[in-house]
């Protein structure tokens, strides 16, 4: 039976008031009925609950540092009876008042780690429903983080460093072609285990920034690209930019805006097959921003080839 | 089933008072038997929740109501999530992939 002073985390002189503002920050922190997905909650609630009998009593204390009783001593035992938290009958696979009436998930999707891995980040379970072993010793809790992360980081991938509220700084690495909302785990950089178990596991979420120009479709890059009338007219070669740095780009003479070009491979690299997807360029024809007298001189006298009436369909 | 009398004797905190007021606010709903008011197994251990968040904690009355609904709230999305998992679960491994492919991907990150 451990110290209950070293349970609550109080030294031996601590005032009434000290050992029940400690008893309370625990309850917050572990008591099972709120806290559904930590299988270790109740066990540890019931170390600090019995701790909590001992010394929020002013005699039974007394008696203790007086060494009249020792720290199984608690003569009276806590009123939750084994097994009877709320969460027992609530969160009960198939049970509860439940309108649901649920079935038990079982190990279903433990064939795919990843699935595995969905599933114990929604019940908050320590390292894959690991049962705490003899005594105290659990799995350390998962810590989950929220990273914003650039497009281009994002779709070249990076190295960040995220820092804990301990001061702590946390290396990750970014993949290439890392998607909007996907979750990264860092195994055992969660919180430290309790009584030499090991520690939990860190998740980091990532937020993907939009960028100024690039838009992304899965391994696709789009970007609306402007061209001038000259080129558009006449065809050029010009500079594109991608998401690895700028590229030469043919504009066929006579492209209209709309006009998609395909620059192949340009895209993001795709994790599973390591195939580029490709960058999609639509051209955008943009007339001059200043006073071309010599452009506005030509089109009065220009006269088409072929007449052209582009609203026709919409005036019909 | 336990009667009210009985179950403010088993919680030496819980005033029969603020039992009554639960009672009367929806926060615990016992049965009646006859003129006896009754508490299931659960309806106990939900008296014990409340007397953990009113007196241990010292949960404000009002906010007390506002725990009891996010929590209620809290074990609904647990046993929605649960049925909805045993269903996936259920479903060919074809089925489970398509589900996998469309959620946002977990996975390692290099080292």
């Amino acid at each position: 039976m451990k110290d209950p002073y070293e349970t609550l985390g109080v030294t031996k002189t601590a005032t009434d008031k000290e050992i029940r503002d400690a008893f309370k920050k625990l309850t917050r922190k572990l008591h099972p009925d709120l806290h559904p997905g930590d299988k270790t909650a109740e066990e540890k609630f019931k170390a600090i609950s019995v701790a909590y009998d001992l010394l929020g009593d002013k005699e039974k204390r007394r008696r203790f540092d007086a060494g009249e009783i020792d720290a199984s001593g608690a003569e009276r035992p806590p009123e939750q009876p084994s097994g009877r938290f709320y969460r027992d009958y609530a969160d009960a696979p198939g049970a509860g008042w439940g309108r649901e009436g649920g079935h038990a998930a079982q190990d279903g999707f433990a064939s795919r780690e990843e699935f595995e891995a969905f599933l114990n980040q929604m019940f908050g379970g320590a390292g894959g429903g690991q049962r705490a072993r003899a005594g105290f010793a659990a799995p350390g809790a998962d810590m989950s983080y929220t990273l914003s992360v650039s497009f281009l980081d994002a779709a070249n991938g990076a190295q960040r460093t995220i820092m804990l509220p301990d001061g702590k700084g946390l290396k990750v690495t970014i993949p290439e072609g890392a998607e909007d909302g996907q979750t990264l785990r860092l195994k055992g950089q969660g919180g430290p285990g309790y009584d030499g178990g090991p520690p939990g596991d860190a998740y980091i979420t990532l937020r993907v920034e939009p960028h100024a120009f690039f838009r992304r479709r899965d391994d696709d890059i789009h970007l609306e690209l402007p061209v001038t009338l000259r080129e558009a007219v006449l065809g050029a070669k010009i500079e594109a930019p991608t998401i690895a740095g700028p590229v030469t780009l043919t504009v066929p003479k006579g492209s209209n805006t709309g006009a998609t070009l395909r620059l192949r491979g340009r895209g993001v690299r795709n994790r599973r097959t390591g195939q580029r997807g490709h960058q999609f360029v639509t051209l955008k024809v943009v007339l001059p921003t200043t006073d071309e007298p010599a452009l506005a001189a030509f089109l009065e006298g220009w006269r088409p080839a072929a007449p052209q009436d582009p609203r026709r369909e919409m005036l019909k | 089933m336990t009667r009210l009398e009985d179950l403010v004797a088993a919680i030496a905190a819980l005033q029969r008072a603020d039992l009554e007021r639960w009672i009367g606010e929806a926060l615990v709903s016992p049965q009646r038997e006859g003129e006896a008011v009754v508490f299931s197994d659960m309806d106990c251990a939900r008296v014990r929740l409340l007397c953990t968040l009113r007196y241990d904690l010292e949960i404000d009355h009002d906010a007390l109501a506002v725990v009891m609904s996010l929590t209620d709230q809290l074990y609904d999305a647990r046993r929605k999530l649960r049925a909805l998992s045993a269903a996936v679960a259920r479903q060919d491994a074809a089925v489970r992939d398509a589900i996998l492919a469309a959620l946002p991907p977990v996975e390692d990150a290099a080292p």
